[in-house]
């Protein structure tokens, strides 16, 4: 192979190995956050004493680095390492031990084409992304939906009664609000190609750089809220957590699992959470632009003050897509204890009965409303579609 | 390096798929399906058809084999018991089958076979793009414009098909009791 390929393929590797390292320390820290946040609205104070042994005689700053438990995730990692890790004897092993990897890959597959900041060469924007391909959108749902193989096989596998129920209740919370999640992000998509002259396609970039006049989250409410949905029930988060719903399945999918497996679903489930906040943070707030600019002339550096500063501007431009993200996955905590869980035909009424058809009206609406615009506004420039 | 590809995933295709007919447990089976549609997909990404892989995943891996398992678990159809066919549906479907691998050898070994050279990859429209002469490329968007104008009319005689085959399972699915009346309807507990 010639050098400059196999510096090419080191390099993508050594992106790929940073992305997969910061999405798995957010998700780690995420677990920590949630008990964080969990105990603060319960009026407790959470794991607040994990350190590393000898941290806190470091004088002036080792007290500080003791405080609010910043190595209860080390800790917990190492307990899940280090546990006996029995494999129950009725249980079919084979997809016993896939199903946790099947649950965690898919999820951390996904951001492959997920966008975090942008780079500016010669006045052109770029997105920062392992592979910006034309289909992005398209690629994180398809892959994602692999996902829920993990607990489905998982609760199949543990040949035990409550798993059971949670690997059938997930399957078909799956089926259901995958559709209301796939036709909200159309009018996103329609939006995002229709107005603005350019190349198009699905790619995510593409969404954030149309969203510099107004995020998409304020004048599209509806289908950012169904969107929004949906992702708590792919994510299998309070209030739909009818897989897990341990209140009536014991464990649900995950009884029958301990030590590392159990582990691996549950990174999988932050890790996946993670992603759905970034991906929801570009479809619907504009991504890493700064405030939007509502389209005036001379206010583009509000929407983008990244461009003008070189290679700290990029850095910067990461820095508030990951904050815009956190806060969102501090919303999924906050709802979690907030809303109480449905019961499952609540569930499957609020996907069919609800998210479906105000999903199809707003496709519906918003193609009306883009076609107005486009023949009132920008015909000359938009591509030979109208036509 | 592709060539490797392309033997390694249809192998994984052709083989999973016929792990699918051969295999007792229906989960098992249904498993075997999902590998072969990914490989499927994997296919189609050789092919630079991104978009096509990505919906191959999305709507058979992703949604249609989730139902599958849904029902396979709902009914407990684990163990599938063995169904001894009878002889007209063993002649019927050896017949079938024969027809239908003539057909492929003669398409595969046939002059006028499907082409085989690389499409074009254009990054835009040209202007003078029509409905008649849409260049064909492996971009999502010369999909949509293609499905929206010229092959309109056939994509909406697939889609009412689909339809007026949905309709009929319904119909049939629906016991009626020698009466003529609807089945009760099942009891819910009001909630």
């Amino acid at each position: 192979m010639p050098p400059e390929l196999i510096a090419d393929i080191l390099w993508k590797v050594l992106f790929a190995v940073i992305f997969v390292v910061v999405i798995m320390t957010f998700a780690a820290y995420s677990v920590l956050a949630e008990r964080k946040v969990a105990s603060w609205i319960q009026g407790r104070v959470g794991p607040n004493r994990t350190a590393l042994p000898g941290l806190s005689a470091i004088p002036v700053i080792g007290p500080h680095l003791v405080k609010m438990g910043i190595w209860q995730p080390l800790a917990d990692g190492v307990k899940f390492l280090f546990k006996e890790d029995p494999i129950p004897g009725h249980v079919n092993k084979l997809y016993y031990c896939l199903a946790p990897a099947i649950a965690l890959i898919p999820a951390l597959t996904t951001m492959v084409v997920l966008p975090v900041g942008q780079y500016t060469v010669d006045g052109i924007a770029h997105p920062i992304v392992l592979a910006n391909i034309d289909i992005g959108i398209l690629f994180i749902l398809a892959v994602s939906s692999l996902g829920v193989y993990g607990i489905v096989i998982g609760g199949w596998a543990a040949n035990s009664k409550y798993p059971y129920f949670g690997g059938i209740r997930s399957s078909a919370q799956m089926i259901s609000y995958e559709l209301a999640m796939g036709m909200s992000i159309l009018p996103v998509f329609m939006w995002a190609n229709g107005t603005e002259p350019g190349l198009g396609g699905l790619s995510l970039f593409n969404v954030v750089t149309s969203q510099q006049a107004m995020w998409l989250g304020v004048w599209m409410p509806v289908p950012a809220f169904i969107f929004l949905t949906a992702l708590f029930a792919e994510t299998n988060r309070l209030p739909f957590d009818m897989p897990e719903s341990e209140t009536e399945l014991v464990g649900g999918f995950h009884t029958e699992y301990g030590s590392f497996k159990f582990g691996l679903f549950f990174v999988g489930e932050y890790a996946h959470m993670v992603i759905g906040s970034a991906v929801f943070t570009i479809l619907f707030l504009g991504g890493w632009n700064f405030l939007p600019d509502f389209g005036i002339d001379g206010l583009e550096w509000l929407s983008d003050p990244w461009s003008r500063m070189g290679w700290f501007g990029s850095v910067l431009s990461v820095l508030y897509f990951i904050a815009k993200t956190m806060f969102f996955v501090f919303f999924f905590m906050w709802v979690r204890w907030t809303l109480p869980r449905f019961r499952y035909d609540q569930v499957m009424n609020l996907g069919w009965k609800y998210l479906v058809p105000a999903a199809l009206a707003c496709i519906f609406i918003y193609a009306l409303i883009i076609g107005l615009i486009d023949i009132a506004f920008a015909v000359e420039e938009t591509p030979a579609i109208v036509q | 390096m592709p060539d490797f590809l392309f033997y390694l995933f249809s192998a994984l295709t052709v083989l999973s798929a016929f792990l699918v007919t051969v295999s007792r447990n229906a989960v098992n089976g249904a498993m075997y399906m999902i590998v072969s549609f990914v490989g499927m997909a994997a296919l189609f990404v050789l092919l630079e058809a991104y978009f096509l892989a990505a919906l191959q995943v999305l709507v058979y891996a992703g949604a249609v084999m989730v139902l599958f398992l849904f029902i396979i678990m709902l009914l407990d159809a684990g163990k599938g018991r063995t169904v001894r066919p009878d002889r007209l549906t063993t002649a019927a479907a050896c017949i079938g089958g024969l027809l239908l691998i003539s057909g492929l050898i003669y398409i595969t070994f046939d002059s006028g076979a499907a082409p085989s050279t690389p499409l074009p990859v254009i990054t835009e429209l040209p202007e003078n793009a029509t409905a008649t002469n849409i260049p064909f490329t492996t971009s999502s968007r010369s999909f949509g414009y293609g499905l929206f104008t010229k092959y309109m009319l056939p994509f909406q005689v697939t889609g009412f098909l689909l339809l007026i085959a949905m309709i009929g399972v319904i119909v049939l699915s629906k016991r009626i009791d020698s009466s003529g009346d609807e089945p009760a309807k099942p009891r819910i507990a009001k909630s």
